[in-house]
C-alpha cells in the first residue's frame, strides 16, 4: 500500500500521482493521510485503484470518478462523486450538498445522513444513502437509481425524468411531477443488488418507489402553473 | 462567496487560547474571503460598566485625548485602549446613548463599530492575517467569538462594508451570501427612522434585526421573521452576550458546517476551518438544517 501525506506533498502531486496510474498498475492500494477537509482530493481518476482517504473532504472529492474506489474515512463537503462516470465512492461520515450531482454511472454509498441536492440532474449514477437526504434532491433527475433508508426533505424529485427513487423512511413533500408509483418484481430486484452493494441492512420490501408522472417533459401552456 | 468561523467556549480553560484558535480558523478562511476581515470577540467586562468601540482611518488624530474629551462632554468617566485603527472606550452604559450623540460632533471622521459589555468588533479592509495582526487577535481571550471574511458582491470594499455588524448592545450580525431585496428593505427601514449608513446589504440585514428588536421581537423571533421577510441568500451568525445563533435562508447553498465537544461549539464555512481544534477528531461534526434558528447559550 502507498501512503501520501497530503500536507507535506500538496494536493496537486496527490492527483499528478493518482492520474499517472495506468490500468495496469501494480500500486492498486493507496491511502491519503491529512486531508484536513482539504478541496477536489482524489478528482478525476481513470484506474482500478482503491484510494482510501483518512478524515474528511472539502469540496468535490472524487469528482469525475471512473474506474476507481475511493473510500472516504470522515465526512464529505459540497460535491461528492460529482458528475462520476464509473466506479465506486464511500463516504463513511454524512455528505454535504450535491452530492453526485450529474452522474453517469457508478456507485456511491454516503454511510451518514446527505444534505440538499443529493444526485440533482444524476444520469446514471447509482446512489445509496444510509441515513437520511435534505431537500430538493434528485431534482431533474434524468438516469440512474437514488435508494433512501432514512427520510427524504421536501421537494423530492421536483421535475424528475426517468429516475428511480426508492425511499424507506418519510418523505416530507414531492416535488412537481414526482409521483409514489407501483413497487413491481424488478424494481425489488434491483433494490436487492444496490442494498446488498451498499452493505446496507434493509430488506427491498420495506421501501416506497418515486418516479416521474411525465407531465412536464414538454413545455405545454396547460401546466404553466406547475413549472 | 465569504467566510464565517464562530467558536463558543464551554470549558473555561480554553478561553485564554479563544484568540488563538480563532485567528487560525479566520485565515484558513482567506480563499474564501481576502477583501476584508473582522472579528466579534467577547471578552472581559468592562471597568465603567460599558464598552463603545470605534474606528478611525487618522487614528493619532482622533483619538488623542478622545476619552478626556467625551468624558467632559457627557459628564463621565470614560478611559479608551487604542489597537491600531480602532479605540476601545469603557464609561457608565446609562452613557451610551448620549455618547453616540456627541461622538459625531466631537470626532466627524470617526466610524461606530460596537457597543455593549462585553463585546468588541474590530475590522478593516485587507488580508485576514494582515487584520488579526494588525489587531493582535491571537492574544485576546474571552468566551465566543465571530470572525468573518468577505468577499465583497453587493457593495464596495471599506471598512465599513466588513462583517461584524453591530445590532445593539453585546450584539452582531455576519452574513455569508447576498440579498436581493436590500434597496427596498432598507427605504423601509429608514423611514422607521433606523441608521443605515452604506448601501451594504448586510447592513439592511443588521438594521432589520436591530428594527425587529426595537419593535418587541427577541434576537430568536427576529431570525425566525428574517426568514420571510429577506429574500435572498444568506447563512447568518449573530453573536449575543450570552452565546451565539445560527440560521441559513431555506434554499441552503451558502455552505456551514458545525462542530461540538465538551469544550466548545465552533461553527465554519467549511470543515477546513474546524480541522485545527482541540479534539475535533471526536467531535460530533453536522450540517446545520435550512431554515432553522440555532442557538447555543451560556
Amino acid at each position: 500500500m502507498q501512503t501520501f501525506d497530503l500536507e507535506v506533498r500538496g494536493l496537486r502531486a496527490l492527483n499528478e500521482t493518482l492520474h499517472a496510474q495506468a490500468g495496469n498498475t501494480n500500486q492498486t492500494v493507496w491511502e491519503v493521510i491529512n486531508a484536513k477537509g482539504s478541496h477536489a482530493i482524489a478528482v478525476g481518476l481513470d484506474a482500478p485503484i482503491e484510494v482510501n482517504v483518512k478524515g474528511s473532504t472539502g469540496y468535490y472529492c472524487a469528482g469525475m470518478n471512473s474506474q476507481a474506489t475511493v473510500h472516504v474515512h470522515g465526512s464529505a463537503g459540497p460535491g461528492v462523486a460529482e458528475n462520476m462516470m464509473s466506479g465506486t465512492v464511500i463516504i463513511e461520515g454524512d455528505a454535504s450538498q450535491y452530492a453526485g450531482a450529474t452522474g453517469h454511472g457508478g456507485l456511491l454509498v454516503i454511510k451518514g445522513n446527505a444534505s440538499s441536492r443529493c444526485g440533482i440532474s444524476m444520469k446514471g449514477i447509482d446512489i445509496v444513502v444510509h441515513g437520511n437526504i435534505g431537500h430538493m434532491s434528485a431534482f431533474m433527475a434524468q438516469s440512474g437509481n437514488l435508494v433512501v433508508l432514512g427520510n427524504a426533505g421536501d421537494a423530492l424529485g421536483d421535475s424528475l425524468y426517468e429516475a428511480r427513487l426508492f425511499v424507506r423512511g418519510s418523505v416530507k413533500s414531492l416535488g412537481a411531477d414526482c409521483i409514489e408509483k407501483e413497487m413491481r418484481p424488478e424494481h425489488i430486484e434491483i433494490l436487492r443488488d444496490l442494498l446488498e452493494r451498499a452493505d446496507a441492512d434493509a430488506r427491498p420490501e420495506e421501501f416506497k418507489r418515486y418516479g416521474s408522472a411525465r407531465k412536464l417533459y414538454n413545455f405545454d401552456v396547460d401546466n404553466a402553473a406547475a413549472y | 462567496m465569504c467566510g464565517i468561523v464562530g467558536l463558543f467556549i464551554k470549558d473555561k480553560s480554553l478561553e485564554p487560547q479563544l484568540g488563538a484558535l480563532l485567528t487560525d480558523m479566520l485565515v484558513t478562511m482567506t480563499d474564501r474571503g481576502p477583501d476584508s476581515a473582522g472579528i466579534a470577540i467577547y471578552g472581559g467586562q468592562s471597568e465603567n460598566g460599558a464598552k463603545l468601540t470605534l474606528q478611525s482611518d487618522n487614528p493619532e488624530v482622533d483619538f488623542a485625548s478622545l476619552a478626556e474629551d467625551l468624558g467632559k462632554a457627557i459628564d463621565a468617566s470614560v478611559t479608551g485602549r487604542i489597537i491600531d485603527t480602532h479605540i476601545v472606550l469603557s464609561l457608565p452604559a446609562d452613557k451610551i446613548a448620549q455618547a453616540r450623540l456627541t461622538l459625531p460632533d466631537l470626532r466627524p471622521s470617526v466610524k461606530f463599530m460596537s457597543t455593549g459589555e462585553t463585546m468588541e468588533i474590530y475590522k478593516e479592509v485587507g488580508l485576514p492575517k494582515d487584520v488579526a495582526a494588525r489587531f493582535e487577535l491571537s492574544g485576546m481571550s474571552g468566551s465566543h467569538g465571530i470572525g468573518h471574511t468577505r468577499m465583497a458582491t453587493e457593495s464596495a470594499v471599506t471598512t465599513l462594508g466588513a462583517h461584524p455588524f453591530s445590532t445593539g448592545l453585546d450584539q452582531c450580525l455576519v452574513h455569508n451570501g447576498s440579498l436581493s431585496n436590500h434597496n427596498s428593505l432598507r427605504r423601509k427601514l429608514r423611514r422607521e427612522g433606523i441608521q443605515i449608513e452604506t448601501e451594504n446589504d448586510t447592513e439592511v440585514g443588521a438594521a432589520y434585526l436591530t428594527w425587529k428588536m426595537q419593535t418587541g421581537s427577541s434576537l430568536g423571533e427576529a431570525l425566525e421573521s428574517s426568514l420571510t421577510d429577506l429574500d435572498g441568500f444568506f447563512t447568518f451568525v449573530v453573536g449575543t452576550k450570552d452565546g451565539f445563533g445560527v440560521v441559513r435562508d431555506p434554499i441552503a447553498c451558502k455552505p456551514a458546517v458545525m462542530a461540538e465537544t465538551d469544550q466548545y461549539v465552533a461553527f465554519g464555512s467549511e470543515y477546513r476551518a474546524l480541522v485545527n481544534l482541540p479534539g475535533i477528531e471526536g467531535a460530533r461534526v453536522w450540517e446545520p438544517e435550512p431554515a432553522t434558528v440555532y442557538f447555543w447559550n451560556h
